[in-house]
C-alpha cells in the first residue's frame, strides 16, 4: 500500500503523469461527445434551413457591393467602416439591448452615407 | 468601588494589551499589517477587489479579535477547527461542537468546511458562462486540458518541498487558476493551508495581465501572433441547452469526486440556457453570487490566523503557485503551438494560454496580446473556447486528486 501522505518523489512523479493523463483523457472524450452532439444536431437542421434562409436572402442583397474593410474579421464583414466606429456600435446596440457583447452575432457594419438615406 | 481594578482588567482584556502579553502577539500586528496591504491590493489596485476586499477584512476581524490562550471574544476559533479534524477528540466531524464554542466567522465558515459556497460559486459562474465558443470549437477542450500542466508540476514540486500528499495536491490546484476550486480541494485536503493558497490563487489570477504575457512573447513569434482565425460557426440553442447534461452525465460518471464542481456549475448554465428559468439565472448570477461571495472571502480570509499563516511554508507556497500559473501559462501555449503546426497555422496559438481558467481574464490578455500584433485581429471569442475549457479541466484535476488523497 502506498503512504499517501509521506508521497515518496518516485510515486509523486507517477501520479502527477497519470493525473495529467487524466485530465487529457476525460477532455477528450468530452471533446469526441460534444462533436457527435454537433454532427447529430446539425444533421437534422439542413432539411428546414434552405427554406428559412430564402427569403432573408432577398433583401440583404445590396450590401455586399461595397468591399469589405481591411477590418473585417472572418465571417463578420465592415463595409466602408472603421474598426474602433464598429466597436463602438456594436458596444451601443449590446447597451441598448440590455445584453452581454458576447451573445450577439454581429454579421456585417456598414456605414450609411447621408445621401444613400 | 475598585476603579483602578476595572481599568487594570479592561487593560489586559484589550487587544493592545494582548499583542505584548500573549504568546506570539506580535504576530497578530504582523497580519493585521498584512490585511491592511491586501486591502490596499484590492481597492486601490484593484486586483480581484469583490474577493480580495472580503478576503484581507477577514483576516483583519481574526487577527484583531483571536489571541492564543484569549479566544472568548474571538470570531473564529482555529482550536475548533483543529479539534474538528482530530479524530481522537469527541468534537471530531462534530458541527454541534463547533456550534456551542463558535463566533460569528466560524459560522461562515461551515459553508466552506461543507463545500457548500465553492459549488455555489460555480453555480453562479456557470450561469454567467457562454459555452457556445467551446461548442463551435470542441477542439478548445484540448487546450484545457493542456493548461492544467501547471497543477501536476507544482503538486510535484510541493513533494520535493517536504509537504504532505494532500497538502501538495492542494498548493497544485493553484495552478489550476480558479479560486473556488483551490478552496474546495484544499478544505477537504489540507484545510491548515486554505488561508495561503487561496490568498495566493486570487493574487495571482488578479495578476494574470502581467504574468502572461511575457511567457506568451517568449514562447511565439511574430508570425504566429499575428495569425487571424476564422469565426467559428453559429451554435444551436439546442446544443447549449442540451451541453450542460452530457458534461454532468459524462464527467460526474467519469469521475464522481467532480460531482459538487461539475454539478452545481452545470446547473447553473442550464439556468442560463434553457429559457424557462431566467429569474433563477438571474438570482443565481447576481444575487446568491454577491451573498456567497461576502461569506466566502470572509470566511477565508478568517482562516489567515497569525500562528498558522506566519511560516516559511506560507512563502514556499507564493512561489509554487507563481511557478504552478506560469507552467500552466507554457502547457496552454506548447498545447497552442502543436494545434498551430497540425492545423497549417490557421490557429492562433495566443489563445492556448487562456486554457487557464480565470475566466474571462485569460481570454482577454489573449485578445490584448494578439491585438499588440494585429490590431485587426479579434481573438476574444476564440480564446474563450480554452478558457472555459479550463474550467472544466481544473475541475477534473481537482476531481482527480481529490479521488487519489481524499
Amino acid at each position: 500500500m502506498i503512504d499517501l501522505v509521506n508521497i515518496s518523489v518516485g510515486n509523486a512523479a507517477g501520479y502527477a503523469l497519470l493525473g495529467y493523463l487524466v485530465v487529457f483523457f476525460g477532455l477528450v472524450l468530452l471533446m469526441c461527445v460534444i462533436f457527435a452532439m454537433g454532427k447529430i444536431m446539425h444533421k437534422e437542421k439542413p432539411a428546414a434551413a434552405p427554406a428559412a434562409a430564402a427569403p432573408a436572402a432577398a433583401p440583404a442583397a445590396p450590401a455586399p457591393k461595397a468591399e469589405p474593410a481591411p477590418g473585417s474579421a472572418g465571417d463578420f464583414k465592415l463595409y466602408n467602416t472603421d474598426p474602433r466606429d464598429a466597436a463602438m456600435v456594436m458596444a451601443i446596440v449590446a447597451d441598448t439591448l440590455g445584453k452581454p457583447l458576447n451573445e450577439l452575432r454581429f454579421i456585417s457594419i456598414r456605414e450609411v452615407k447621408e445621401d444613400e438615406v | 468601588m475598585d476603579i483602578l481594578g476595572v481599568l487594570q482588567k479592561l487593560g489586559l482584556e484589550s487587544g493592545f494589551a494582548s499583542f505584548f502579553l500573549t504568546d506570539g502577539g506580535w504576530k497578530n500586528l504582523v497580519m493585521i499589517i498584512i490585511a491592511f496591504v491586501l486591502l490596499y491590493l484590492g481597492i486601490v489596485k484593484k486586483f480581484e477587489p469583490l474577493l480580495l476586499v472580503g478576503i484581507a477584512f477577514g483576516c483583519l476581524l481574526t487577527n484583531l479579535s483571536y489571541f492564543v490562550g484569549q479566544g472568548a471574544n474571538a470570531l473564529y476559533h482555529p482550536e475548533i477547527w483543529a479539534a474538528f479534524l482530530d479524530e481522537t477528540s469527541p468534537a471530531y466531524h462534530s458541527y454541534g461542537a463547533v456550534m456551542r464554542e463558535a463566533g460569528l466567522l466560524d459560522f461562515f465558515y461551515i459553508g466552506v468546511k461543507a463545500g457548500i459556497y465553492p459549488s455555489l460559486i460555480f453555480m453562479g459562474v456557470g450561469a454567467m458562462t457562454d459555452f457556445g465558443p467551446l461548442l463551435a470549437n470542441p477542439k478548445s477542450l484540448l487546450l484545457g486540458a493542456a493548461a492544467q500542466l501547471g497543477v501536476f508540476v507544482a503538486f510535484f514540486g510541493a513533494v520535493l518541498l517536504g509537504f504532505t500528499g494532500p497538502q501538495a495536491a492542494s498548493i497544485g490546484i493553484i495552478g489550476g487558476a480558479d479560486g473556488p476550486t483551490a478552496i474546495f480541494l484544499t478544505t477537504k485536503l489540507a484545510p491548515e493551508l486554505l488561508g495561503p493558497i487561496a490568498i495566493a490563487a486570487y493574487s495571482y489570477m488578479a495578476l494574470i495581465p502581467l504574468i502572461q504575457p511575457p511567457i506568451m512573447k517568449a514562447m511565439t513569434t511574430d508570425k504566429m501572433r499575428k495569425v487571424k482565425m476564422v469565426q467559428t460557426r453559429e451554435v444551436s440553442k439546442t446544443e447549449k441547452i442540451v451541453f450542460p447534461m452530457v458534461v454532468s452525465t459524462f464527467v460526474i460518471l467519469l469521475l464522481p469526486s467532480t460531482a459538487p464542481l461539475i454539478g452545481c456549475l452545470m446547473l447553473g448554465n442550464l439556468f442560463r440556457e434553457c429559457g424557462v428559468t431566467d429569474r433563477l439565472s438571474d438570482t443565481v448570477q447576481n444575487a446568491l453570487m454577491n451573498i456567497i461571495t461576502i461569506f466566502l472571502a470572509t470566511s477565508v480570509g478568517a482562516t489567515m490566523v497569525a500562528q498558522n499563516f506566519l511560516n516559511f511554508n506560507t512563502i514556499k507556497i507564493i512561489i509554487l503557485g507563481l511557478i504552478a500559473f506560469a507552467i500552466s501559462t507554457v502547457g496552454g501555449l506548447l498545447g497552442g503551438l502543436v494545434m498551430y503546426k497540425t492545423s497549417g497555422g490557421q490557429i492562433n496559438p495566443l489563445i492556448g494560454s487562456a486554457g487557464v481558467s480565470a475566466v474571462p481574464m485569460a481570454a482577454r490578455v489573449s485578445q490584448d496580446v494578439g491585438r499588440k500584433y494585429n490590431k485587426n485581429n479579434y481573438l476574444l471569442m476564440h480564446a474563450m473556447g480554452p478558457n472555459v475549457a479550463g474550467v472544466i479541466g481544473s475541475a477534473i484535476a481537482a476531481g482527480f486528486l481529490l479521488s487519489v488523497f481524499g
